[in-house]
């Protein structure tokens, strides 16, 4: 099994941590990983994105153009990377401020309210882990209890107390996912 | 009288009491909010404007948050390698010495890097104006420990705060610098009140009059914030400067020769 | 399994240093690579194994703190990214003339000048050709994972002993910034002030042994005469790395027709590239120098009797592809194909440019 995925949205919206904690539960299921970022200036405020792999096997290059996911969480993000998903892939969004939905019928399209079930849950931490949930959702590519040690690695210390908090997030994200379209 | 016309005579030209120098271009400034660069960059355009000396100023601009400093300001510009403004600025002011040359630098720009330049260019007396911003961190590599740090400060390098006796102390270049004969106008300022701002602008301008009468090298120091280096609002940051850098870093003249 | 962590490059370089029983780190904030000392501050390894942590003020200060702790015969290192490294350059040539080990780790982005913070690979020529003056030769192991970082801060330091040559690692914006899985190494303690007197004591400046030779560290000889036999001895050095040193990776090479020479990140895109052309049923395989200098030269040689054409991919102008020519000597056509200016080429770039250039379609 290899996944390759691009998630992207602004700063800010726990791009780079989810990706993080996304390898790191790879990792817990003794697969290969890797979490290329964008990275530098453009992240002040800006754009950010990350390419996570996870694969059974050694992985080849860090950094893509094709995906077999992409998750997006913003307009510019979904401009750039709609047409870089594979052929029969999958692409997750959050509609929240999209103005041009996905068109294409050769892959899977699903979508997720992220930042409207954050503010519902009162916390606008949870919104990657909400995305994350509707992620799993659909590919069940890593078991929820590693997500847990993933998170545990993952998180500093102080904040373990947030996991269950977290975990509840992902139950939310995955209960909330809505297929928009599926080839 | 309709809207419009009242409109329009409100904003006639004499009735204007405040206008943006044309000096200062309208390039989007890449700061960030609150950022003391931006104003800083508008008084120096300001006084430029004032004293009709565009076509004889060059600029040279760091390495640091304002190495872009040349999109902003209207005027013929040297950028530096990091630390090495002043010795751009004195081949520059010694071929041409007709010209007003200012460097403008960060505290890791002139007080770490460019240490040996600045003092160098000090003690020869070079005719020009070095601007010395000094917010106490490397802003632009990510808010990394500067020579100016205060004892005590967390940065990315410094992160159980900054520890005198293994890092040296906070520097005051601008006292070391004021004794160094070479040195004719060495002061200290800031710019997060009108007031202060003002005062600000009354030192450039001397300064710049210090090039035309051939006295000599002009230092002006501009205590400053970096709200995302520091990682406070930026009025927190504000408040930050005043009870810790204020003491620390006095303001005022410390030379005018 | 040992302690296995996700990680960035750059974090592990630090992490590999305390491990390595490493002395001293002096160092100067530059993009991408400004988290080997901020993970060394974070890390406290003065508190842990004694290591010295310094943020100098300036390159130029660096890598001269680097000479005097080497002078020592401490473990000692920098890291830099390309601008930095240039700054650097006196002082390298100084510590190879010297004949001091040490570590310099170059995290390279685009330029010239200030150049860009993204990654690049066009600073081979600067670490492999010379950079510095004079006639010497760096030691350069180019990481294509963050394993490898791991592993050969170790291998730097073991190599910069064994040869008296100061050793570089030649990575980039990539691997530097990018979080894989590693494994770390085992805790090596420092050595002591004996171990030392025993590895270095004929040279390392350590005080003078009444009775003994006194040991200057320094590479000035104003005697011609004398430099030139000095020169020969770099020579027969450089000759001996040629010799043993020489490190590199096969992949796909067996049935190969055609070949991707290409190191560090470049290697990796090439590994996936070679994926994708071989499912268009073109037979390519991968050779990854791991060793710059020393080159393998001869292991692309030996790919010739089946290699019908080869492309070279870095992430410069062309640089690299210079030494695959004159190892290839004109036997075989050895093209070039690189992005640059801080662009990472994609996978599907390397196979467009594999069609076009040496299969001519
Ligand atoms: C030779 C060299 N070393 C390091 C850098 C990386 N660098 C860029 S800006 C900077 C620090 C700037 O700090 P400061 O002068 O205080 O300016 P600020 O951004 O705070 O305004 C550093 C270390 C570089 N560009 N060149
Ligand atoms: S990082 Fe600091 S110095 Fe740089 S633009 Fe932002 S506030 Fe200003
Ligand atoms: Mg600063």
């Amino acid at each position: 099994m290899t996944e390759e995925i691009i998630i992207a949205g602004f700063g800010g919206q726990g791009v780079l941590s989810m990706g993080k904690i996304l390898a790191y539960s790879g990792i817990m299921q003794n697969q290969e990983v890797s979490w290329m970022p964008s990275y530098g200036p453009e992240m002040r405020g800006g754009t950010a994105n990350v390419t996570v792999i996870l694969s059974d096997d050694r992985i080849s290059s860090p950094v893509l153009k094709k995906f077999d996911t992409a998750i997006i969480l913003n307009q510019q993000s979904m401009d750039k990377f709609v047409n870089e998903v594979k052929p029969g892939g999958t692409l997750l969004y959050d509609p929240n401020g999209i103005t041009h939905h996905p068109e294409r019928r050769d892959i899977n399209i699903y979508r997720i309210p992220g930042a409207a079930l954050a503010v519902e849950m009162g916390n606008p931490q949870t919104f990657n882990m909400i995305i994350m949930g509707g992620f799993l959702k659909i590919k069940p590519i890593v078991l929820l209890e590693n997500v847990k040690k993933g998170l545990e690695k993952s998180l500093p210390e102080r904040h373990h107390k947030l996991i269950p908090l977290n975990i509840q997030a992902i139950q939310k994200g995955s209960d909330s996912v809505e297929t928009v379209h599926t080839v | 009288m309709t809207a419009t016309t009242e409109i329009n005579k409100i904003i006639s030209k004499e009735n204007m009491v405040y206008g943006k120098t044309s000096v200062l271009l309208d390039n989007e400034m890449h700061y960030c909010p609150g950022c003391t660069h931006g104003v800083i960059h508008k008084v120096i355009a300001e006084v430029i404007d004032e004293m009709g000396i565009q076509d004889k100023t060059i600029g040279i601009s760091p390495v640091g948050c304002s190495v872009l400093a040349y999109n902003y300001l209207d005027i013929d510009w040297q950028q530096a390698a990091h630390g090495r403004a002043p010795a751009l600025a004195t081949a520059t002011s010694r071929l041409m010495p007709e010209k007003y040359v200012f460097t403008y630098q960060g505290d890791g720009d002139l007080a770490s890097i460019g240490c040996a330049e600045i003092i160098h260019a000090c003690n020869r007396g070079e005719n020009i104006v070095v601007f010395f911003v000094n917010n106490a961190i490397y802003g632009m590599t990510g808010g990394q420990m500067a020579p100016t740090t205060l004892e005590g400060q967390v940065t990315a390098t410094t992160p159980y705060g900054r520890d005198c006796a293994v890092t040296g102390f906070p520097m005051k270049i601008t006292e070391m610098i004021a004794m160094l004969p070479g040195t004719r106008f060495v002061t200290r300022q800031s710019a997060e009140t009108p007031g202060a701002v003002r005062k600000l602008k009354k030192v450039v301008q001397k300064a710049f009059e210090n090039t035309r009468e051939k006295k000599g090298l002009s230092f002006i120091e501009i205590v400053s914030t970096c709200s995302s280096g520091w990682k406070l609002s930026p009025v927190k940051s504000n408040e930050w400067m005043k009870e810790n850098m204020f003491p620390y870093y006095p303001l005022g003249t410390l030379k005018d020769e | 399994m040992g302690d296995v962590r996700l990680m960035k490059g750059n974090e592990v370089i630090a992490e590999a240093a305390i491990r390595c029983g490493c002395d001293g780190y002096f160092g100067y904030p530059i993009t991408p690579q400004s988290e080997v000392m901020e993970t060394l501050m974070i890390r406290k390894p003065q508190e842990e194994t004694g290591m010295v942590v310094l943020q100098a003020e300036s390159e130029v200060a660096a890598i001269n703190m680097v000479y005097g702790g080497a002078s020592c015969g401490k473990k000692v290192m920098t890291s830099s990214s390309s601008p930095g490294v240039s700054l650097k350059q006196e002082g390298i040539t100084y510590l190879a003339g010297a004949e001091l080990p040490a570590l310099i780790v170059n995290i390279v982005r685009g330029g010239p000048g200030l150049g860009t913070i993204q990654p690049a690979q066009s600073d081979y020529f600067q670490a492999v050709k010379g950079g510095g003056h004079g006639d010497y030769k760096l030691i350069v192991l180019a990481p294509a994972s963050v394993q490898e970082m791991n592993d050969f801060v170790d291998l730097s330091f073991e190599l910069a002993f064994k040869y008296l040559n100061p050793a570089m690692i030649l990575s980039d914006g990539v691997i530097g910034q990018m979080m894989e899985k590693v494994e770390l190494s085992e805790y090596k303690p420092r050595w002591t002030a004996e171990e030392i007197e025993k590895i270095s004591g004929s040279w390392a400046t350590t005080g003078k042994t009444p009775g003994a030779q006194r040991r200057i560290s320094t590479s000035l000889d104003l005697d011609s005469a004398k430099q030139e036999i000095f020169n020969h001895k770099l020579q027969a050095k450089y000759r001996a790395m040629e010799e043993n040193e020489v490190r590199f990776e096969k992949i796909a090479c067996d049935d190969a027709e055609y070949l991707f020479v290409a190191y560090g990140s470049s290697a990796r895109i090439c590994q996936k590239a070679v994926e994708q052309a071989r499912e268009k049923g073109i037979k390519v395989g991968l050779l990854r120098p791991i060793t710059l200098f020393p080159y393998p030269t001869k292991a692309i040689q030996e790919m010739l009797k089946n290699v019908k054409g080869i492309l070279a991919v870095e992430m410069s102008a062309g640089q690299m592809v210079e030494d695959v020519r004159l190892a290839v000597n004109g036997k075989v056509p050895v093209e070039h194909f690189g992005r640059y200016g801080g662009i990472i080429p994609t996978p599907e770039e390397v196979v467009e440019a594999l069609e076009q250039k040496i299969l001519g379609k």
